[in-house]
């Protein structure tokens, strides 16, 4: 395996006869931000916790630069980590949270509060050392966390659903401004989220986890528009999966059949048959050929949703500036835009 | 113009009933209903009293009562009703007027009044309704009725039984002897040397109660402390097999009387001890008997409350989030570090917290002192000595009950501090699913070595202290024999029936039927109060609170002698009567109903009486059919922990009990104090017994069913 920072070498993860993290491979680049993407229970955390030096993996290998640190301690790893609570120790105040790191390893007391101080003005909390953890906002608890992990200069930087404990508003201008920080200070990070937003608007590779196992990984554009699987396009954004039928395979393109609507798609390895496609609620558009009865109707200011009762199952449709209305129980007709529909590849689907 | 409405509320029925048809009076030798209009005053309803035998000071109740009659929703009559009944009960005494002015007033009195009985309470209570209800109506307790009343009956009996003991004990400190004014005597009192000597210091001679008392409890809490911590880092921070049964150990206090331990250290170490008679036999060593004295208190002291501590400091220890130290050592700390600077400093708060409970729980303790005290005197034991002792000194008694209340207070104060200062661990909100860190290879083997030998010192002692009732006489006489359980416990047949001719059946019955009328009292009380305090929000709610916080932290003993100070004469005469030891064990004992009220309450939301009542359902019937069920797991651990401590509490009840109603434990001890042990280990075996019972009746109704919104099924 090539030299990334990080590199996973079929590393898994049992407890007892519980099988939490099947073997896997990953690598990840130096200077880059990787999210760990899945829904809770899919084995993200454990990972993370294993390269963390937290828990210890039963099978492969973790090398951190080259280094393998599979057998070492968490405080022998050039790692640090940002805790989902933050995990600051209330009984100290903010400089010596901060400090802690640089103390632990060796540094003079003075020195490691110089460098401390200097990382706070990074997050932009100068000023606030004397504090105590309460006394600050959740945001800046935040900071503060970031700092404490940012001050050791670690190869790699871990957080663990950094921003879970945050409101809405808050969630969304911390993740830009650890994307900004991450980008300015070239780190390398390994950021834990079940947030589909947070991961596309943060990361560099997203790695999609389901039971244990990586079900795809890939740029955030890549996952979007080529989902290896109906989970994971379901997972990426609002998703209708429907049974179609490929009827021509040629130059990689396919012939696809959908009741009376014909596509051509790109084949992505499916031959003639059933196939599952996937199709996004905003290339559905109505007035199409295809028979479907409006079952709901929303208008949601910026665009308009309608839940259609069709042969193929219910669909969701989402219309930008809200289009005409149309009524609950008005029956429309509608065809896809190619543009927003994908067959996804059969050998790809072999689990369930 | 007054409007009868129909029908009266029934608080003004009650006090009616009280008035008019009930004895007014608790009478001496039984009562009964077909006296009340009869030719013995002091037997029949106020209403009789008045008007057949020349009580004038019934009628102003009486008139009240008429007034309520006829404007029943105002509040004006129903505050006269209350003022009318306190006035007639300060105002006549045993001995006619109970102030000259009176006397002056409306002439010599050739008559006198016993303590108030069921009339005058029925009565008492009535107007006290009477009274919120109009409270409720004028739109104070947000126009709730329901609330008011529960408030104002709170209120009631903490002044009753809480604050006006505890004044008059305070007051009888000043009680004038005989060539002395007030303060001189006060001051006399307070500066005894027998308290405050400071001799031990220069030369080998006892000290003072109060140093005695306070070195023993800061040494015994340092101890129990010590051990406390280390059996909670072990439980929760080892793999170490066995926790489990360790666990077991936090029951123990409960289940046993506060002297089983002293008895079985007396079987040890005491002349006729098994280890002295072995290390006379084996090098002919002379032991003597140090255990009688500072030593020995001290050693059965960190026995019996060493399981106390852990139970704080396990949840101390639990309650450190992993992700702390998780934290830590991803910052380059070792695991030592990481326990020094982090984990130790956050469990601070709460070693200090388990300290003082300990330190107040020696304070306080009676029955390991007075076992194994011998010549060594601590304040809890020179009260009990100088109430029962000869000269019956009850200013001294007052002055050293005043002294450990002082002590107490100061202790819950500090206390309070402490707590309060624990909030900043619960900092971080959600909590990462991290693992316990282990502990230091250091610490853990330090540990152990403190705790898992005097985990099997505790197992000796105890064994010991059951082994002691199946010996003809301890250390003299081996012989197996049953002979002690006959003797308190026989049964015979005759041709009456069943006789219970065992020596111990009367005290055991009585404490069995005592403990279990007041367990239901108890509970409802406590819940009752964890209700309005958690759940209803009204003007002096934090006064309620920290009058009933302050009656928590008064000690067994100085309750014991302020309620015979104070219920030796009218208006409330109830000393040898089962009512005082009733009212003893609820308000001792309150705090657990309203501590597992409090905590269940704070499981169920809010909003789910809040539902109820914008369903239209009164408050009452929110508390009777929303969260009551709700609340079944806590009223029964209520009920068992009230009935439980009820059995086992000694400091207090000594005080109070009589020939007629005798308690377990204070028959034991006076068995112990007699040199009986026989029997009084016997005794101890089966109250144990009974108790661990009592506590498995608790696992099996609870500890099935948890309830709350937390109980689902995880994913």
């Amino acid at each position: 395996m090539s030299g990334g920072a990080l590199t996973l070498e079929g590393v898994g993860k049992r407890y007892g006869v519980v099988r939490a993290l099947k073997p896997l491979d990953l690598v990840v680049q130096p200077g880059t931000l990787v999210t760990l993407l899945g829904p809770s229970g899919c084995g993200k955390t454990t990972l993370l916790r294993l390269v963390a030096g937290l828990e210890t993996a039963t099978e492969g290998r973790i090398l951190l630069g080259g280094q393998d640190v599979t057998q070492l301690a968490a405080g022998e790893r050039n790692v640090s980590m940002v805790f989902q609570s933050y995990a600051l120790f209330p009984h100290l105040n903010v400089l010596d949270n901060v400090a802690y790191g640089l103390v632990s390893s060796g540094v003079k007391r003075a020195e490691a509060r110089l460098r401390a101080e200097a990382t706070l003005g990074t997050v932009g909390l100068a000023g606030y050392g004397a504090r105590l953890p309460s006394e600050l906002s959740g945001g800046q608890q935040q900071r503060v966390a970031v700092a404490r992990a940012l001050v050791l200069e670690p190869e790699l930087l871990l957080f663990d659903e950094p921003l879970s404990n945050l409101d809405t508003r808050l969630r969304r201008s911390m993740r830009e401004e650890i994307r900004a920080l991450q980008q300015r200070l070239g780190l390398t990070v390994l950021y834990v989220t079940h947030d589909q937003a947070e991961a596309m608007a943060i990361s560099d590779r997203i790695v999609v986890l389901r039971d244990g196992a990586i079900a795809q990984a890939g740029t955030p554009r890549e996952l979007y528009e080529q989902p290896a699987s109906v989970f994971v396009a379901g997972f990426m954004g609002e998703a209708n999966a429907v049974r179609a039928r490929v009827l021509a395979v040629a130059a990689g393109q396919a012939e696809v059949a959908l009741g009376a609507l014909r596509l051509t798609l790109p084949a992505r390895g499916c031959g003639p048959g059933e196939a599952d496609l996937v199709v996004r609620p905003e290339a559905i558009r109505l007035g199409g050929a295809e028979p479907a009865t409006v079952t709901r109707a929303t208008y949601m200011g910026s665009h308009a949703e309608y839940v259609l009762a069709t042969a193929h199952g219910p669909l969701l449709a989402m219309l930008p500036g809200g289009g005409e209305p149309h009524a609950a129980g008005s029956a429309v007709g509608f065809d896809i835009d190619p543009a927003g529909a994908v067959l996804i590849g059969q050998e790809k689907e072999e689990e369930r | 113009m007054p409007r009868l409405s129909w029908p009266p509320p029934w608080p003004l029925l009650l006090a009616a009933a009280g008035l008019l048809l009930l004895p007014w009076h608790y009478p001496q030798d039984g009562f009964a209903l077909v006296s009340v209009w009869g030719e013995d005053a002091d037997a029949t309803s106020a209403l009789a009293q008045a008007a057949r035998h020349g009580r004038f000071w019934f009628w102003p109740a009486l008139a009240a009562l008429a007034l309520c009659a006829a404007w029943p929703r105002a509040l004006a009559p129903a505050v006269l009703g209350l003022a009318a009944v306190l006035a007639q009960a300060l105002a006549v005494g045993v001995q006619g007027w109970s102030a000259p002015w009176l006397e002056a007033l409306f002439g010599a009195l050739d008559d006198r009044q016993f303590g108030i009985g069921l009339g005058g309470a029925c009565t008492t209570l009535g107007f006290l309704w009477l009274t919120t209800g109009a409270l409720a109506r004028r739109g104070a307790f947000r126009g709730d009725r329901f609330v008011a009343g529960g408030v104002g009956l709170l209120a009631l009996l903490i002044l009753l039984f809480t604050a006006w003991p505890v004044l008059r004990l305070l007051a009888e400190m000043a009680a004038p002897r005989e060539g002395f004014t007030a303060w001189a005597s006060l001051a006399e009192r307070l500066l005894d040397r027998k308290l405050l000597s400071l001799a031990c210091v220069v030369q080998p001679v006892g000290c003072g109660v109060l140093w005695n008392t306070l070195l023993l409890a800061a040494c015994s809490a340092t101890g129990a402390t010590l051990l406390g911590l280390c059996f909670a880092l072990l439980v929760t921070r080892t793999g170490l097999p066995g926790r489990r049964a360790l666990r077991m150990l936090t029951v123990l206090p409960l289940i046993t009387p506060p002297f089983v331990i002293g008895l079985g250290l007396i079987l040890l170490f005491g002349r006729a001890g098994l280890v002295n008679q072995a290390a006379e036999a084996l090098f002919g060593w002379e032991l003597g008997r140090w255990i009688y004295g500072f030593d020995g208190v001290f050693l059965a002291q960190v026995f019996a409350f060493t399981p106390t501590a852990f139970l704080v400091l396990i949840g101390v220890v639990e309650g450190i989030s992993p992700a702390m130290e998780e934290a830590a050592t991803m910052l380059r700390a070792t695991r030592m570090r990481a326990f020094t600077s982090v984990a130790l400093p956050l469990m601070l708060p709460g070693i200090a917290n388990a300290w003082l409970v300990a330190f107040v729980e020696s304070l306080t303790d009676f029955g390991n002192p007075v076992v194994l005290g011998g010549s060594f005197g601590v304040l809890s034991t020179e009260i009990f000595f100088a109430v029962v002792g000869a000269q019956q000194e009850f200013g001294r008694a007052a002055v050293l009950a005043s002294v450990m209340l002082v002590v107490a207070l100061g202790a819950f104060a500090l206390q309070r501090r402490v707590v309060a200062r624990r909030s900043y661990v619960s900092l971080t909100g959600k909590g990462d699913a991290g693992l316990p860190p282990q502990l230091p290879a250091p610490v853990r083997r330090a540990a152990m070595a403190v705790a898992l030998p005097w985990a099997g010192l505790t197992v000796i002692v105890y064994a010991m202290a059951l082994a002691g009732a199946f010996v003809k006489v301890w250390g003299r006489d081996w012989t197996p024999t049953l002979e002690h359980f006959r003797r308190a416990f026989a049964l015979e047949w005759s041709a009456g029936g069943l006789i219970f001719s065992g020596g111990a059946w009367h005290s055991l019955g009585t404490t069995l039927l005592l403990a279990g009328i007041a367990a239901p009292i108890t509970a409802a009380m406590g819940l009752l109060a964890a209700w309005l305090l958690a759940r209803q929000d009204f003007r002096g709610r934090t006064l309620l609170e920290f009058a009933l916080m302050l009656t928590f932290a008064v000690p067994g003993t100085v309750m014991g002698v302020a309620y015979i100070l104070t219920f030796n004469l009218p208006p409330l005469e109830l000393t040898g009567t089962a009512v005082i030891l009733l009212a003893c064990f609820v308000f001792r004992n309150l705090p657990v109903g309203v501590r597992s009220g409090l905590a269940a309450m704070s499981q169920l939301d809010r909003s789910l009486d809040e539902a109820a009542l914008t369903l239209r359902a009164s408050s009452f019937r929110v508390l009777r059919t929303v969260v009551l069920p709700l609340l079944k797991p806590a009223i029964v651990t209520a009920l068992v922990y009230a009935f439980v401590r009820a059995v086992t509490t000694v400091s207090a009840v000594i005080f109070l009990v009589s020939a007629e109603y005798e308690m377990a434990t204070v028959f034991i001890i006076n068995r112990v104090i007699n040199g009986d042990y026989g029997v009084a280990i016997a005794y101890c075996a089966v109250l144990i017994l009974l108790m661990v019972g009592a506590v498995g009746l608790i696992q099996l109704l609870v500890g099935q069913r948890r309830l709350g919104r937390r109980a689902a099924v995880p994913a």
